[in-house]
């Protein structure tokens, strides 16, 4: 059997968010239950989470996890690092020994600081250094694999069910402003720690149920810029799409959204606001290559919010709800009644149709 | 006779029994293969004129007559089969190069054949054509690197100009005087109703047809007839025409016999004078000309129209369309080796160039690997039969599929490849007013837009069984196709993966 990387995996999946917007910290311990009801949704071969404002002591340090094979593995990449940052903490990540969760890698987390001079010398802005030095290591470092990548974030993942790999990964312990949660139906994966998801890149995590159709168009568009689609699944092209949208093209959240999941044309043509539909018609044409079809419910998660969108034709389920400061996203109804019963205006987003929410300035 | 007899290829059946003597076929052969005998009262044939046109047999009110290949052949021999022998007859005769029309027939490898589509089982839903929209507009032209905004933060909307298109197929380059009048009112026509365009050819654009201009595409090619200001700002994009798959490397000569009336006065040439269209651009010997014309006759046009340049599927064609990439164009259009003509030398149009299957695939994955796929649009001809090939295309990485035989079917061509003779009983490829006037342009663009309205349907079926609701998403998606029958090194160049892997 191929292993991860070599062949595409389809999969279907339970998603789950939770956000403060005053920035109150929450345990990982009400996302990781939030996953039991919807237990059916995953297969036990992938779980993950990631939780935002987890580590505000190294606020300004990139958060390296890590996946390695082996202690060779483990000594040669940290040389490799050792080059281009200064590490300023190194530690295995805590774990539990639980019997639902085995056959575990060396699980490992850096806190670092690209070196200065070394950025000088490549010309190159912090956050893409990042995500050249992430791609070089996972697709050149046979055995290492980086996981996440963010400032004051950090994804966990594993294989077995996602309400195990909370507890595996002790998320209790963890206190963030918001969390997002995968858990994950492949058809056909051996079952591999680094398939899990969330997918990560700098601060940008995806969790993501759905098969897209358009992975091939996407995937190849994508590459030109530098991204390499190792893992060949849904959510680590939606990862880069989204990377490079926001990041490299600087686009806002919402024009985002009009490129990956647009509005039809016949929509944009009975727009009355002239300019709002010759953006449409504009994004539409230079991005047309990073249109998503197919079904997908997503949560992005960045530094200070999360953007849940569905397909356009809206093809997976996924609800959002409410309850004071909190704003919940989930596969299903009865994931955010097990973290808010009381919660409200429980509403299915239409197709489309972006949900953005923003951690109040200064609180996170 | 004697040496120089070669045995007529056709044979005309005619049930006596049937034949009522009208003297339809003989008014509709204008290869005058047909006469009546007055002596006995019969209808006789004289099949060494027959091109198999099949117009006799269409247009016979009692189904009296077929055509048929004839049985009278040379000693089998497998290595001089009995074309190749008769060809060296004519040459021996004639002394002249073969002359040939439309695609190559010879039996070489057809890629789309060997390419099956995928579709959504269980872990994601096909979807109904008539029950979701489903997409299938395109637009080709250049599309910038970088986002830009103004000083109130508003996105920059300006593109540089693009060509909209309802789905991806255009009609492609077929000169007046190749073709007839009636051809192009059909072609021009329908290109309308449709909202797509068709291709003027190198001959010019009679005056008639400029109110087609927003589906029309200008050409300019190396013999520059009918070319003026006026002419570049009539079209909704500029085609310079570098090559021809039927015939890389090769100009065109359309005989000054063809060069009358209105043709004359279209691609501004005397009448009588042989319209030669040279092998090269005499201004283009090397990549930084074309980028002159390029910028030159977006000069003209004040940069409103995108820059397309078409050139033939040769063995080098990924580092050639890189190069075009790079010059300024806007469009890229690759004609593959069987592309149809109507008129070409046989040996070149049989014999030179390579599948256009292959050409798209290696130039999509050169301007991707060279980061530039983004920046011009990819157009490929030169044999799209049906609507599965033009998916096959677009998920092999084409934005748009030029057709020109499957367009001249639908007038009525049924593939005599002949054309050369400009005796086209169908009306297409002839000037003889009494022929030209059989094709009605009314019943032409009518069954043009008929054609084009079944493969958008046939399109949108397969795109919703992939559960694929836009042919953006359809683009360059390989992994919606896999390779039957197929080498390794195939399979590598087309980028695609066996069936069963």
């Amino acid at each position: 059997m191929k292993s991860e990387g070599q062949v595409r995996i389809p999969s279907g999946c339970a998603i789950a968010a939770v956000i403060s917007k005053e920035g109150n910290k929450m345990s990982g311990e009400m996302i990781t239950n939030a996953m039991k009801p919807m237990h059916d949704r995953s297969n036990g071969l992938g779980g993950g989470f990631a939780g935002y404002g987890i580590y505000p002591d190294y606020k300004d340090l990139y958060a390296l996890h890590m996946f390695f094979d082996e202690r060779a593995t483990r000594k040669n990449c940290e040389a490799f690092l050792k080059e281009r940052f200064e590490i300023v903490k190194s530690e295995i990540i805590p774990t539990r020994k639980i019997p639902s969760v085995t056959d575990e890698p060396i699980i490992w987390r850096y806190f670092v600081s690209p070196l200065k001079s070394v950025l000088a010398a490549l010309q190159l802005d912090e956050k893409e250094f990042m995500v050249r030095t992430v791609t070089k290591i996972n697709t050149e470092m046979k055995g290492a694999y980086v996981f996440s990548s963010g400032k004051n974030m950090g994804t966990f993942k594993a294989v077995g069910f996602p309400e195990d790999v909370g507890v595996f990964y002790r998320l209790e312990e963890y206190e963030g402003y918001s969390w997002t949660a995968h858990g994950r139906y492949p058809t056909n994966t051996p079952g591999w720690w680094g398939g899990a998801h969330p997918f990560t890149l700098l601060d940008y995590s995806v969790v993501h149920n759905g098969e897209i159709s358009s992975y091939d168009s996407n995937r190849r568009f994508i590459e030109m810029f530098g991204y390499k689609c190792t893992l060949q699944t849904d959510t680590e092209v939606i990862t880069y799409i989204m990377d490079y949208l926001l990041r490299v093209q600087k686009l806002t959240l919402g024009e985002t959204a009009s490129v990956i999941a647009a509005p039809f044309w016949s929509t944009i043509g009975t727009k009355k606001d002239e300019e709002d539909k010759k953006k449409h018609i504009f994004l539409r044409t230079v991005f047309s290559n990073l249109l998503i079809t197919g079904p997908f419910s997503i949560v992005l998660g960045f530094n200070g919010g999360i953007m849940a969108l569905n397909d356009r034709l809206k093809l997976r389920s996924m609800v959002v709800g409410e309850k004071n400061d909190k704003i919940f996203v989930a596969s299903e109804e009865a994931a955010i009644r097990t973290m808010e019963p009381d919660a409200e205006n429980i509403w299915a987003p239409a197709g489309g149709e972006p949900v953005i929410i923003h951690v109040k300035k200064g609180a996170y | 006779m004697g040496v120089e007899f070669i045995y007529p290829e056709f044979e005309v059946i005619r049930n006596e029994n049937r034949c009522i003597a009208c003297r339809v076929c003989e008014r509709q052969c204008a290869n005058e293969v047909h006469f009546f005998n007055t002596e006995h009262s019969v209808m006789v044939s004289d099949e060494s004129k027959c091109v198999n046109c099949q117009r006799c047999v269409s247009l016979c009110p009692t189904r009296a007559l077929k055509i048929v290949k004839s049985d009278c052949t040379l000693r089998e021999n497998s290595n001089w089969e009995n074309d190749t022998i008769k060809e060296i007859y004519k040459q021996a005769n004639s002394g002249g190069v073969l002359l040939s029309s439309m695609g190559n027939p010879r039996p070489m490898p057809v890629y789309w054949d060997k390419i099956l589509i995928n579709a959504s089982q269980v872990t994601n839903p096909p979807l109904d054509p008539p029950r979701e929209p489903m997409e299938t507009r395109v637009f080709l032209g250049r599309k910038p690197e970088k986002i830009e905004r103004d000083e109130t933060d508003k996105l920059k909307c300006e593109i540089p100009p693009q060509i909209e298109l309802s789905m991806p197929v255009m009609f492609s380059a077929m000169s007046y005087g190749s073709i007839s009048y009636n051809a192009h009112a059909s072609l021009a026509r329908a290109a309308t109703e449709i909202g797509i365009l068709y291709n003027t050819g190198e001959g010019g654009l009679h005056e008639d047809f400029y109110r087609y201009g927003k589906n029309t595409v200008v050409q300019v090619a190396s013999g520059r007839f009918g070319v003026y200001k006026d002419y570049l700002e009539a079209g909704a994009a500029i085609e310079i025409k570098m090559g021809q798959g039927a015939k890389p490397g090769i100009g065109g000569h359309l005989p000054g016999a063809k060069i009358i009336g209105d043709v004359s006065k279209t691609r501004m040439i005397p009448e009588g004078s042989d319209a030669i269209s040279p092998a090269p651009h005499h201004d283009i010997y090397s990549i930084e000309d074309l980028r002159q014309l390029v910028f030159s006759l977006k000069e003209a046009t004040e940069y409103k129209k995108p820059i397309m340049v078409k050139v033939a599927a040769v063995h080098n064609i990924a580092a050639i369309a890189s190069g075009i990439a790079r010059s300024g164009a806007d469009i890229i259009a690759i004609d593959g080796f069987r592309g149809g003509t109507g008129a070409a030398p046989t040996r070149i149009r049989d014999n030179v160039g390579i599948p256009i299957e292959l050409a798209l695939a290696a130039v999509d994955q050169r301007l991707r690997d060279e980061g530039i796929r983004n920046n011009i649009s990819l157009v490929i001809g030169g044999s799209v039969r049906s609507s599965a090939d033009v998916v096959k295309a677009i998920a092999l990485g084409a934005d748009a599929c030029y057709i020109a035989t499957a367009a001249l079917l639908a007038l009525g061509c049924h593939l005599c490849r002949t054309c050369q003779s400009g005796k086209c009983n169908w009306g297409i490829a002839t000037q003889n007013p009494e022929l030209v006037k059989r094709l009605n342009p009314d019943i032409g663009s009518k069954r043009l837009v008929n054609l084009m309205n079944a493969w958008r349907h046939e399109i949108k079926e397969f795109m919703g069984g992939m559960g694929i609701n836009s042919i953006e998403a359809l683009r360059g998606n390989r992994l919606m196709l896999r390779g039957i029958g197929m080498t390794e090194k195939e399979l590598e160049i087309l980028g695609i993966s066996h069936a069963g892997e």
